[in-house]
Formats: structure tokens, sequence, C-alpha cells
């Protein structure tokens, strides 16, 4: 007679000791030979971001048992490419994206709830503006990944020497400042071309300080055509002319940097890359004194008030897993690795303020203490971002209007001579034709 | 079996030749089918046309059908007929990029058939180092668009536009000319770059043609006490028509297509002034993704070439005649 024993199968064991060999190597399971997964970022404007990050790709390499691949594109550019790994259904596995994109490409995109509500119960919540940007019809289509924050650079000798010791508060007060310093060559520098980052983040919060908006609050209903619309675009009418660079026009999101390292311009609404590229290259960039010009720099955070308000915009960023791939399981794998607290802080660290993390444990970093005082103003900059589409939500509609430049174009026609009342007529056109269409 | 030889006669003259079996093997076959005209013919075109299905006939049917649906990126749409077409009709910025190219287009090709036909002209004298200026002459065409377009960016970008600083040293301007921040501004600058790009290929293709003119017409023409002027617009222009022609219709083809110059220069900014049909389709359709708007706009440039093409082939064809 048989005894009854506790017999383990075959395959019950060897599903056992690999468990435990995973357990006790702290190591994820190799996937198939030569499985590669493939990440799309920008091109960071803190280059040793993407430095860092290139020296984790071994890391995470290894601890995932596939090979991490980082491509690393303009960000102008991240759209097109998007459409074209969707439209073919092939291309990389992770794509980062900015704003509220995912609501644009939801349809595309893998619900990657699972992976993000652990990490932000974990690190006391994301910030707010993520609800709106990487959480669509209730799920995470997209990890958060930091907020890139922006505020003026300012020349701090240059406001001094003609008695401005505390950068404007309000609209008015700043086109007076640019006014005097127009005059002496140093005009304001603000881009208005067709590029992703500084034309938006300037003109959205522009509006929406003077009472304009694209919607109503439902999302559905176009209210551009208003008398708080023209109020804002006859300011920028005249802070054009009086204030700014009028070279602007045909900038893109790196003409500011760039004319500001040089000397041309007073002031811009920038992210922290101006001072810490100026601070990383101090014997390259100097004054016309020869003294390393991250002395001169100083931050405003936010853009002055206006009529209704103070506003800010920033550029929110997020991971996001394509349906297509075929690497789903290895690429949610890849980003609770990215945000493990241990190799999150080295890529926050380099940032130095640049771009903040994407949840609020990481303004309590000990890096604050040590960051320079004209990048203090990021550390809690993130709280303070609408979105597009504000005070609507930001739906893919918002993302549509964005992708077209219409509240861009609105403003660069209208400072390009267009009638204040014409451009906001045509921007009502374009949007309706996109809300109400 | 055995048969008589045709032409033998008389039994003493008869042979007989034992001749084999007509042959019914598979070779025999196969050399009769390549001898087949219509078969060689058929499978010499196989590859052609096969490519040009795939690679021509499948993307036009495929934007045909992008155009009339809904289609916009990760949604597979639905017909709705002409509907994308109105509405790039009643869009402004449609109406813009439509000016614009034509404007582009009529502007470019007039530029680059008159410096190439003076170039063609210059180059068909003999001089020292004639060689080595007509091979220099096809650099901007060798050189990659996008590389030389972003060094066009940079003489005219409106900060450190290196243009600008010679102007202004040399004390011909007091201010920055806008030259990419004002739309008339940048339209002009893509012209200008189109022109240097493309006017090489006019001015070989028309001294190719000016190398097969014989000279003793010219000769007779001047003996006949005929001007430079008058040889060149009763002699040379009446044989170089039927090449410009052919230059004219494939450079308009190109320029009215054009995408990597305005994509590289301006973007289509600032605020749309410099779209043409071609950036400004590539916006709605590939940025925005909204391919069946994309693609309406896109197509909107089919008919117009359609048209110019078609009444320069007849024209030409009735020089072909005379």
């Amino acid at each position: 007679m048989k005894t009854p024993t506790s017999r383990i199968s075959r395959r019950t064991f060897v599903k056992g000791t690999g468990l435990a060999a995973i357990l006790t190597s702290h190591r994820a399971p190799a996937w198939a030979q030569g499985t590669k997964l493939h990440i799309v970022r920008w091109v960071d404007f803190i280059p040793e971001a993407d430095v860092e990050l290139k020296r984790q790709a071994p890391e995470a390499s290894k601890a995932l048992g596939a090979e991490v691949v980082l491509e690393f594109i303009n960000f102008n550019d991240l759209q097109p490419r998007i459409t074209a790994a969707v439209q073919s259904g092939s291309g990389a596995d992770i794509i980062m994206m900015l704003y509220n994109w995912p609501h644009l490409y939801a349809n595309s995109l893998v619900d990657l709830s699972d992976v993000a509500d652990p990490i932000g119960k974990a690190q006391g919540g994301y910030y707010d503006v993520f609800q709106s940007t990487a959480r669509v019809g209730g799920k995470w289509l997209a990890v958060p990944h930091g907020v890139v924050g922006n505020a003026i650079a300012y020349r701090r000798s240059w406001h001094a020497e003609i008695g401005v010791k505390e950068f404007p508060k309000t609209w008015d007060e700043w086109r007076e400042v640019g006014k005097k310093l127009k005059a002496k060559g140093r005009p304001v520098g603000q881009a208005l071309g067709h590029s992703a980052g500084d034309p938006p983040t300037f003109s959205y919060p522009l509006l929406w300080s003077f009472g304009g908006a694209e919607v109503d609050q439902s999302g559905k209903k176009v209210v551009i055509n208003s008398k708080n619309t023209i109020e804002a675009l006859k300011f920028m009418q005249a802070f054009w002319k009086d204030a700014c660079d009028e070279g602007g026009l045909a900038w893109d999101d790196t003409s500011n940097n760039r004319a500001f390292h040089a000397g041309e311009i007073s002031a811009t609404l920038n992210g922290a890359s101006i001072y810490i590229v100026a601070k990383r290259q101090q014997d390259k960039i100097k004054d016309a004194k020869g003294e390393p010009l991250v002395q001169d720099i100083e931050h405003a955070a936010l853009l002055p008030k206006g009529p209704a308000g103070q506003f800010a915009m920033y550029v929110p960023f997020q991971h996001t897993v394509m349906q297509y791939s075929k690497n789903q399981k290895l690429a949610k794998d890849f980003l609770r690795w990215l945000h493990q607290d241990a190799n999150y802080e080295k890529w926050f660290q380099v940032n130095e303020g640049y771009s903040v993390g994407s949840t609020k444990k990481w303004e309590e970093h000990p890096m604050w203490k040590k960051v320079d005082k004209p990048l203090q103003v990021f550390r809690q900059a993130a709280r303070q971002s609408r979105m597009l589409g504000h005070p609507g939500p930001a739906t893919g509609k918002a993302t549509e209007s964005y992708t077209k430049y219409i509240i861009v174009d609105m403003f660069a026609k209208a400072v390009q001579g267009t009638k204040a009342e014409d451009a906001a007529k045509w921007a009502e056109g374009e949007l309706k034709k996109i809300y109400e269409g | 079996m055995k048969k008589p030889i045709a032409g033998g006669s008389g039994s003493a003259a008869r042979l007989e030749v034992a001749l084999p079996h007509p042959r019914t093997s598979q070779p025999a076959r196969l050399t009769r089918w390549l001898e087949s005209e219509r078969l060689l013919a058929t499978m010499l075109l196989t590859p052609t046309v096969v490519l040009l299905g795939l690679f021509i006939a499948y993307p036009f049917v495929m934007g045909v059908w992008l155009s009339l649906s809904s289609t916009s990126v990760g949604n597979v749409g639905h017909f709705v007929g002409a509907k994308n077409f109105v509405k790039a009709w009643n869009d402004s910025i449609f109406r813009t990029a439509f000016w614009n190219t034509s404007y582009y287009t009529f502007w470019a090709t007039i530029l680059k058939l008159s410096l190439g036909m003076w170039l063609a002209l210059l180059l068909n004298r003999h001089f020292r180092g004639k060689r080595l200026v007509r091979a220099s002459m096809l650099l901007p065409f060798i050189v990659p668009t996008v590389l030389s377009t972003f060094a066009w960016r940079w003489m005219f970008d409106p900060t450190f536009s290196v243009l600008n600083w010679l102007l202004y040293r040399t004390g011909a301007i007091t201010t920055k000319l806008p030259f990419l921040s004002d739309g008339t501004y940048g339209l002009w600058c893509a012209i200008v770059v189109n022109t240097w790009r493309g006017m090489p290929f006019f001015a070989i293709t028309l001294l190719a043609g000016l190398q097969t003119i014989n000279p003793d017409l010219h000769e007779a023409a001047s003996l006949d006490g005929a001007n430079g002027w008058r040889r060149f617009w009763h002699v040379t222009w009446p044989l170089l028509k039927p090449v410009t022609l052919v230059v004219v219709v494939f450079s308009i083809i190109q320029t009215f297509s054009d995408f990597q110059l305005i994509y590289v220069l301006t973007g289509g900014g600032p605020a749309n002034s410099t779209h043409l049909l071609a950036t400004y389709a590539y916006q709605i359709g590939v940025a925005a993704g909204l391919l069946g708007e994309g693609a309406a706009i896109s197509l909107t440039m089919l008919p117009v070439l359609f048209i110019v093409v078609w009444v320069q082939l007849r024209y030409l064809r009735r020089l072909d005649g005379a």
C-alpha cells in the first residue's frame, strides 16, 4: 500500500527553484536572448541628464536581463515619431511624452496603472498636473517622470543699472523695464515660432493672466474671442514692439539659451538650463567683462501678474508603453526600475532643479539644501502648473490645438501687425474646427 | 520513323535518313517560352510593376483612401467623402499655404531658369578651368538639402546672422533685416535657397542642350549680321525649347511639392506665413496625427501639378510636330 506523500512535480520544482533563484539574486529573469527594450526620449537641455541615463542603461540591462537601448531625439520630432510608430505598428517600446499628449494617443497606449499607482502612493503622490496629463479615463496611460519648470532668467546687473532691484511683478511693469533695456540694446528674448516648449509656455499663461481662454470650463465651448483675449493681444503687441527682440518670431527653444549666453538679451522665460549650462561651462560662457556669466543670472518665478492673476504652464514629462510593443511586461519592469529611489535619485540630482520629480517626495531631497539660490525657485514650481485646455479639462482637443500652435500663432499674428480683434477672430475660427467641428 | 529527304529525286538518289523524334521534353518547352516575346516582356516587366505597385500605386491609393476618411493616429476612421477637402478649403492656413506654394514655385522656377540659362551660356564658352568650374557648380545639388539648408538657416539667423553682421559692418543697414522672422522675407529667403540649390540642375541640362546645337548655325547667323541677342533668340532658344520645357516640368513638380527646405528653414512660421502645402500637410497629418486631413491637403497638389504638366507636355508635343 502506498503511503500518501506530498509529491513535487518536476514543473513545480523548476518553478519553485527559479523563483527562489530570482529572489536570492535580486535579479529579474532573463528575457529571450537578444531581447531589446527600445526607449525614445528627447535630447535634454541638460546634457548630463542624458549622460546619466546612458550610464544607467547597462545597469538596467543587467537587472532586467534584456538590453536597454536609449535613443534621444529633438523634442519637436517626438510627435511625428509617435505618429509614424503607431501607424506602422512598430518602433520604440517606450516613448516619452510631454504635456497631455497621452490623451491624443490614448488608443495606442498600454494601461500603466499597475506601475504608476504604486510609485505615486509610495512617493507622497504625484503633482496634480499629472492627473490631467498622464491619466485618461481613470487609467494611468503614462508613468509621470518629471516636470520642467520655467522662470524668467534675467541679467541682475543690467537690471540694476536701470534701477531695477526686484524683477517686475506685473506685465505693465515688465513692459516699462523692458523698454528701457531694449533702448540700450538689451531686449527681452521670447520665442514665438513653431516650437514645442517656450512659445506655448509663454503664450498660454499670458492669455490666462488677462482672463482669456480657449474654451470654457466644460471644455466644449470656444470662448477665445473675448474682450480679455483682445486685451492680452493688445498688451503683447505693445510689449513686443517696446521690449522684445523681434527676431523671436523665428526662434525655437534653443534660440533664447544661445542669445542669453551670448549677451544678446536681458531676460527670457526658460527652464533652469540657461543657469545650469552657464554654471557648468563657466570657462566658456562669460559676460563682457570676462567674468563667468552665471554670477549675473537670477530667476524670477512665474510670469508677471495680469488683471486676472498670475499663471504658469510647466512641461510635464511622462513615459508611455506602446500597445504594439511585444515587450510590454519588460517595459513596465523597466519603468519600475527607473523609479526606484536609488536609480531615480541619480538622474534627479544631475538635473539640479531643471527637471524636478514627478512626486512631491522629491521636494524634500537633501539636494535642495545644496543647490544655488537662483535654482531654489524650481523646488515647488510643479505645484502651480496649469495645463493645456485650462480652465476646461486637458483633453485631446486641447492637445490638437497646441500641436497646431493656434494660441502661439494668434499672438504671433498680432505682433506682426494683424489687428488684435482679427487675430482673436482667426483663433476662434481655428478652435471651433477643433472643439465644435 | 524514316522520312525521305525533301528535294530528293529518283530511286538511286533516294536517301533515307533516320531523323530523331520531335522533342517533347521540358527544356524544349522552356526554350519555346523563353523565345516567346510576350512572355519575356511579362517577365522583364514584372519586377518593375511590382515595385511601382508597392511604392507608388499602393501609397497613392492609400493616400486617396485616407483623404476620404476620418483616420487619425491610432484610429481607423470611416469614410467621410469630400469633408476633408471642404475643411481644407475653408481653412485660412491652407489657403495661405496654397498661395505660398504657387508663389514659391513660380518665382523659384523663373529664377532657376534665367540664372541657369545664363550660367549654361557662360559655361558653353571656352575658358581655362572650364571643367573645374562645371564640376564645382554641381556642389549645391550634391550636398544633402537638409545640411545645406541648416547652413543657410545660420546665415539667416535672427540673432547671429552673418549676413546681417556683414551688411551692418559695411554700413548697408542700420537695423537687422528680419530674414526669417517676417513672413515675406522668410518666403523670399526660401526662394533664394531653392534657386541656389536648383540652378545647377537647370544649368547642366541646358548646357547639354546647348552642346547639341550645330555651331554652323551660329556662324551663318553671324555672317548674316545677327548680333548676340538675335543669335540667342532666333537660333539658340528655338532649338533649346524642348529641353527647357522638360527641365521646367521637372522643376515645377519638385518645387511645388518641396518639403525639406521650408521644414528646416522656417518650419512654416512665423504664424504659418511660410507654410507650403507639403509642410502644412505634414504638420496636420503627421505632427497633429490627423492623417485624413493631412492626406487631403497633400492631394490637392495633384490636380494642379497634373494640369501644369499636361499643358506643358502638350506644348512640347506640338513643338515636336512642328
